[in-house]
């Protein structure tokens, strides 16, 4: 998911506070930032929610890889329009999380220096127009299968940040898979090339939901706090259940033998992705680890001349107010 | 021993009739139509290629607000596009559309202003571009508001409102950074500077130009000069900016002749449609 | 480094003449630029026809601790809700 493996923190607050703090999780009350909540609860919110605001701006750089390309001007508008948006839901995103005591700029440098990640999946490389059809089909499908749950989250910020990106979201996959129908009905080279995104994307997404975590003790925090709302193994199900039919629709083939319906399950089988390669995509090791955050890490410092001087600006206006005042 | 084909085979120009749109010999240059739809192309090809300039920063600005502010800026313009391009087309009445006029023409039919070309640069040099563009846009479609076609008058009103934001925007932002720090004013210095002798091609009228202002379809360019003027003056005092002395200016974009980054930047804008041809997207 | 752009709360009244309402945050340098970003930020499909924006810390917050006493009062108030009253049918809407 948009944000994988995130690890709860281990807490050692007064039990009588945690014991009422949980009933009021359990209740569906909203924990608000200013109200009492356990230290591990905030940094494993600053943890994932930092993680996901990440994950939306490097988002934007394998998208961003064709906006220069599309191929209409509806489809750059489009485009356009999608990957501003990822960088609105990484905005909002990061407010949630300044809520919690941190800054945007903290989290940046964390983002920088690899001491926060971003999800997997923006470390594969867009390498035709079908790709861009694909990450919107495959890469939002799959973050939706998780965002939508998490608008029902406890924490108020984030539930309400989750709320206002799904609204926006909703063009996201239609938009991807408008793209893949074109192309699955399009000249025999467009239909090529929609396989081809489709076999290359198809694992990676499956990915995105992280390793089973049925008997992870972080997972089970999270759970009960509802900082997170399903386990992987239930929305890579759900994930895989959607999308195979719409696959079939396309005329496309999910690249995988072992897919099959399971009548008694009332879901497909299917195999599971290569998690050594994940582990080592989560290492540094994906295909644009490297090249993604060297085009954040430039737009950081070449932007710095900028954001200084509109505080120096700034400054100056506010001064020559009060001088006339 | 068979003799070679020379370049008036007949199959030569059969060739040509086969690869398509891109190639449609036009309407006679000098008439009415051509006219009109060269200074349609003009407007067109200007927010076509600075709104692909523009959205070169999605991902890359130096805040995110300012990320989603360009792209906005980017996005109005390629709307304008779709509508400028698109009554070209129509006026043209030989079938091309905007996405045709856009991504299968030739450097040397695009009727651009250099300015917009310019690559961006740093985030102020592309602002300066910008607002330099802005001031004279938004006095242009004022103009065109009144022209005597009204669907020009109609693109020219829904553009305006755009517009004048953009240019609320980027004065603003020119005046923050030229009046910054030491170091945003040298670079925003430099940027004027570097982009000052692209800027007199806006009031430079040619021929059509004359015949479409007398026809009363557009304005005469040199007419909005004083408007330009006076806001240019107005945001690079704020911005604590000296008004360039020379007013040499670079021309050509107008009539086709560019400067070599606009291949490049069709080379990649054009690349599906040119490497599929007939492909639907 | 650089010091960070200062956080502002922006609210939007929306097409219907409503109350501005809370839609998120934002970093702007001073509140002019608050502005621009506000309407570039939060009001990308048309959501709104008018902007405030407030620097985050000029905001005054009630404490979490008093959100018995400070609400919990009106709760009992049953009076100032238009359904306390029972108005006969005959009467007619009201």
């Amino acid at each position: 998911m948009y944000a994988q493996m995130v690890k709860s923190e281990a807490t050692n607050d007064d039990p009588a506070l945690l014991e009422a703090f949980q009933a009021r999780v359990d209740a569906n009350e909203k924990i608000e930032p200013k109200e009492w909540m356990p230290e591990g609860y905030r940094k494993t919110l600053i943890r994932q929610i930092g993680q996901h605001a990440h994950s939306e701006i490097v988002g934007q750089l394998p998208e961003g890889n064709w906006i220069t390309r599309a191929p209409t001007l509806e489809r750059k508008a489009i485009l356009l329009a999608k990957v501003q948006d990822e960088a609105g839901h990484g905005l909002y995103l990061y407010c949630a999380a300044e809520t919690l005591g941190i800054s945007r700029d903290e989290m940046t440098e964390m983002l920088l220096s690899g001491r926060m990640k971003y999800s997997s999946i923006f470390n594969y490389p867009t390498l035709t127009w079908a790709d861009i059809g694909a990450v919107g089909w495959l890469v939002d499908g799959a973050a939706i299968m998780n965002q939508v749950p998490l608008q029902r989250t406890s924490f108020g910020p984030y539930s309400r940040a989750m709320i206002r990106i799904c609204k926006e979201e909703s063009f996201h996959q239609r938009q991807g898979y408008d793209i893949m129908m074109k192309m699955a009905k399009g000249t025999p080279e467009q239909k090529e090339m929609a396989q081809d995104a489709l076999n290359r994307f198809w694992y990676p997404s499956l990915m995105m939901f992280g390793p089973s975590d049925k008997d992870s003790v972080h997972s089970a925090q999270s759970m009960a706090w509802k900082i997170k709302i399903n386990t992987n193994d239930e929305l890579r199900q759900k994930f895989v259940d959607q999308t195979v039919p719409q696959a079939e629709y396309l005329g496309l083939t999910v690249p995988d033998p072992e897919l099959k319906w399971n009548e008694e399950k009332g879901g497909h089988d299917f195999s599971e992705p290569d998690w050594s390669e994940f582990y080592d995509v989560l290492q540094g090791n994906g295909p644009c680890n490297r090249d993604r955050i060297e085009a954040r890490q430039k737009a950081w410092e070449d932007g710095a001349w900028v954001r200084d001087a509109m505080v120096a600006h700034a400054e100056k206006r506010a001064a020559k107010r009060i001088a006339t005042e | 021993m068979p003799s070679l084909p020379d370049i008036m085979t007949p199959d030569a120009e059969a060739l040509a009739k086969a690869a398509g749109k891109g190639r449609r010999v036009t309407l006679p240059a000098g008439s009415p139509e051509h006219d009109l739809f060269t200074g349609l192309t003009r407007m067109g090809d200007n927010t076509l290629i600075l709104g692909h300039r523009v959205s070169e920063w999605c991902g890359h600005a130096p805040v995110l607000e300012e990320d989603i502010a360009l792209a906005n800026v980017a996005l109005d313009m390629i709307g304008q596009t779709q509508l400028w391009l698109g009554l070209a087309g129509t006026v043209e009445g030989h079938g091309r559309s905007a996405d045709d006029l856009a991504f299968l023409r030739d450097a040397w039919h695009f009727r651009n202003l250099l300015l917009v070309e310019r690559p961006n640069r740093d985030f102020g040099h592309t602002l300066m571009r910008q607002f330099l563009f802005d001031a004279w846009h938004q006095p242009m479609l004022k103009a065109l508001e009144g022209s005597s076609d009204d669907r020009i008058g109609e693109i020219a009103l829904k553009a305006g409102k755009e517009v004048a934001y953009h240019l609320e925007r980027s004065a603003d932002l020119v005046i923050r950074l030229g009046d910054g720090t030491e170091e945003s004013h040298a670079k925003m210095k430099d940027a004027l500077e570097r982009l000052w002798p692209y800027a007199g091609e806006m009031f430079l009228a040619d021929e059509v130009d004359v015949r479409l202002a007398h026809e009363g379809l557009m304005p005469d360019p040199a007419g909005i000069r004083p408007a330009w003027d006076e806001t240019v003056a107005e945001i690079l005092a704020e911005a604590t900016l000296n008004r360039p002395d020379s007013d040499f200016a670079h021309k050509g974009g107008k009539q086709g002749r560019h400067t070599e980054d606009l291949g490049h930047l069709l080379t990649s804008m054009q690349w599906l449609q040119r490497a599929y041809p007939g492909a639907t997207w | 480094m650089s010091s960070e752009w200062p956080l502002w709360e922006v609210f939007i009244r929306g097409q219907h003449g409503l109350n501005h309402r809370h839609v998120g945050s934002l970093h702007a340098p001073d509140a002019e630029m608050a502005m621009n970003n506000a309407r570039d930020v939060y009001t990308r499909r048309n959501e709104g026809v008018s902007i405030w924006v407030v620097r985050s810390a000029d905001i005054t917050a009630s404490s979490p601790s008093d959100k018995g006493p400070m609400f919990e009062p009106s709760n009992s108030k049953v009076y100032r809700h238009p359904t306390f009253y029972d108005i006969p049918d005959e009467v007619g809407h009201m």
